[in-house]
């Protein structure tokens, strides 16, 4: 069983100890353990519960219930495809359709050097640059074909840690 | 044509936030002073009521009469959430706001707490603003190292301090019983029958407000609420608002306009109007659980009163609008599978009614339609206002207006066992255009 470095440990049990009431944390905890192992796995879910003083179980009601919590593997970036009504108007799916044949991948599936995941999600408020989609909390838009493979090209290429959100 | 200035977004600048030396050379955080020197908490009260604000986050509740809602003798500590988790498709306000001056998001909560005899307050956001996050979180800072928050606030012996809570996201957690659920660390389920000013988070009295409505605030104190009333356009309306523009306009943005000003002047002036080939067919007016609004209503006031009473709903001012040549049945089919997916499932007619209509719009838009599913789309839109919370209620409203407004169209999908609008030449104007088309 992986475990969490002693010290993001120290880090998480000061943040909940500071917190008026421990559960308060349960999502910033649940982002920093996702941020660690790439995504919330089940190791890593329990650490969190731990760290908590919640039951497993009680976090995983959260973990299911958000967007932005992933419970199986994804890619260093998580391509979040804004397919609110909006954008709807101006690609009718398109965007996702596009991304998904262009990476090779289903949604929620991983390109096989582990570095994207697209998944559809509702609006995410970039409505005056629609098409628009999110990728590890940075908002693109508006889209066409030659911008997306732009921005896949740069973040091939180009490390940049701007995990916000995983 | 409206010159006013902007009052909400005077500081707005382009590609970065207004600073706080910004903030206050344009008066920010006088207010604050002003009413930690002269008023008492429950006159900041009053004067929010006399200005007529309403809530700006859809529910358009008096925000004075809500903070008076907070008793004097409630018990302590009592908290403040500014609401920045708007996620109804169309809406993109909050974001702007937050984006363009964020200490007036800051000094508006801060008087909400003074007003309430708050300790602590709390900007909620969701997680697609991560930049908005991460922007409060230092201008917090900003503000707690300048004295206007944290203990002894301006030496005036109020202390209040605020954080941010990321929201890992979800469109419930916008709904305020449901948000302070989420905060405790709950599944965000909303809650019935809560009094928030006296049992809200952990049990004890909340204010729960969305951000523009706090942001309105330091203007009131400051210019009376007198002046807050004139800013509007409409005899029933107060102050401005941030309509949010999308869809077919030549230039979808946020614009801060008089409460009540008419919807074709928001589209034809200050949107630019239809791109070269459009035209208006309907918009949305305020988010996805608003009614469809067709061509008739374009010299509506862009108000709560004024929209009521032609039976429509000012919602949040996101407007949404369509062109000819847009798919209604399509539209709405888009809207219920949003609905459908962001359904917290608590309660039966909401997680079972949502998807049945929208396998019911699925067939009609995909030809396997039946004139039978006219009647089942109204019984079924009907139960879904029997619901524990407004969600469901909210995605009855574009599909009950599509029937109401554009019946032909839809029974011209059963007809034709299909689509009309597909293979159909569209112009699209800086539109996607898929490989190949």
């Amino acid at each position: 069983m992986c475990m969490l470095p002693q010290e993001l440990q120290e880090k998480l049990k000061g943040k909940i100890a500071a917190a008026p009431e421990p559960r308060e944390q349960a999502v910033d905890v649940m982002f920093a353990v996702q941020k660690h192992y790439g995504y919330l796995n089940d190791a890593g879910l329990l650490e969190a519960a731990m760290l908590l003083g919640m039951t497993p179980l009680e976090l995983e009601e959260l973990a299911t219930f958000y967007d932005f919590i992933y419970r199986q593997p994804v890619g260093r970036y998580v391509i979040h495809v804004c397919d609110g009504v909006v954008c709807w108007m101006f690609h009718e799916g398109s965007v996702f359709d596009y991304l998904c044949k262009k990476l090779g991948v289903c949604a929620g599936g991983m390109t096989a050097d582990g570095l994207f995941t697209v998944l559809p999600a509702s609006c995410i408020g970039d409505c005056d640059h629609a098409p628009a989609m999110l990728i590890n909390g940075v908002p693109y838009g508006p889209l066409t074909p030659s911008m997306i493979d732009q921005i896949l090209e740069k973040l091939r290429s180009e490390y940049c840690d701007l995990v916000v959100c995983r | 044509m409206n010159t006013m200035p902007p009052v909400l977004l005077k500081n707005r600048r382009e590609g970065r936030p207004a600073t706080l030396d910004e903030y206050r050379a344009g008066g920010g955080y006088e207010a604050l002073a002003q009413a930690l020197k002269e008023y008492a908490p429950r006159q900041v009260s009053e004067m929010v009521k006399d200005s007529g604000l309403r809530g700006r986050g859809g529910a358009a509740f008096p925000a004075g009469v809500k903070w008076l809602g907070v008793r004097e003798d409630a018990p302590h500590p009592r908290y403040v959430v500014t609401n920045t988790d708007e996620m109804e498709p169309g809406t993109f306000k909050d974001r702007v706001l937050v984006d363009a001056d964020p200490h007036q998001v800051i000094e508006g909560s801060i008087l909400a707490g003074y007003a309430v005899g708050a300790q602590r307050g709390i900007i909620f956001i969701r997680p697609s603003y991560e930049q908005g996050a991460e922007l409060l979180e230092r201008e917090l800072a900003v503000a707690r190292h300048a004295g206007f928050l944290g203990k002894n606030i301006l030496g005036r012996g109020f202390s209040f301090d605020l954080t941010v809570h990321r929201s890992a996201g979800r469109y419930i957690c916008g709904e305020a019983t449901a948000q302070v659920n989420a905060i405790m660390g709950l599944r965000p389920h909303p809650m019935k029958g809560v009094h928030m000013a006296e049992q809200g988070l952990w049990g004890l009295p909340t204010l729960v407000n969305n951000v523009e409505t706090l942001a309105c605030v330091p203007h009131i104190i400051r210019n009376g609420p007198e002046w807050f009333r004139g800013l509007a356009r409409s005899q029933t309306g107060s102050g401005t608002k941030l309509y949010a523009l999308s869809g077919k306009v030549n230039r979808p943005g946020v614009y801060e306009l008089p409460m009540g000003t008419r919807l074709r002047e928001i589209i034809e002036v200050h949107g630019g109007g239809l791109p070269p080939g459009c035209e208006f067919k309907a918009c949305l007016p305020g988010g996805a659980s608003t009614r469809y609004l067709p061509r008739e209503f374009l010299d509506v006031e862009m108000d709560f009163d004024p929209l009521k009473a032609v039976g429509h709903r000012l919602g949040t001012g996101a407007i949404i609008v369509y062109d000819q040549h847009t798919c209604f049945v399509g539209a709405t089919l888009n809207l219920q599978e949003f609905f459908a997916r962001e359904s917290c499932g608590w309660c039966t007619p909401c997680r079972e009614g949502i998807p049945y209509i929208r396998d019911l719009l699925w067939r009609i838009e995909n030809g396997a339609g039946q004139e039978e599913f006219i009647p089942m789309l109204r019984q079924m839109a009907g139960h879904l206002r029997k619901s524990y919370c407004a969600f469901a209620p909210g995605a009855a409203e574009p599909v009950i207006s599509l029937l109401d407004y554009f019946e032909d169209e839809v029974r011209e999908h059963i007809r034709r066992q299909g689509c009309p609008h597909k293979d159909v030449e569209k112009p699209r104007p800086h539109l996607w255009y898929p490989p190949g088309a």
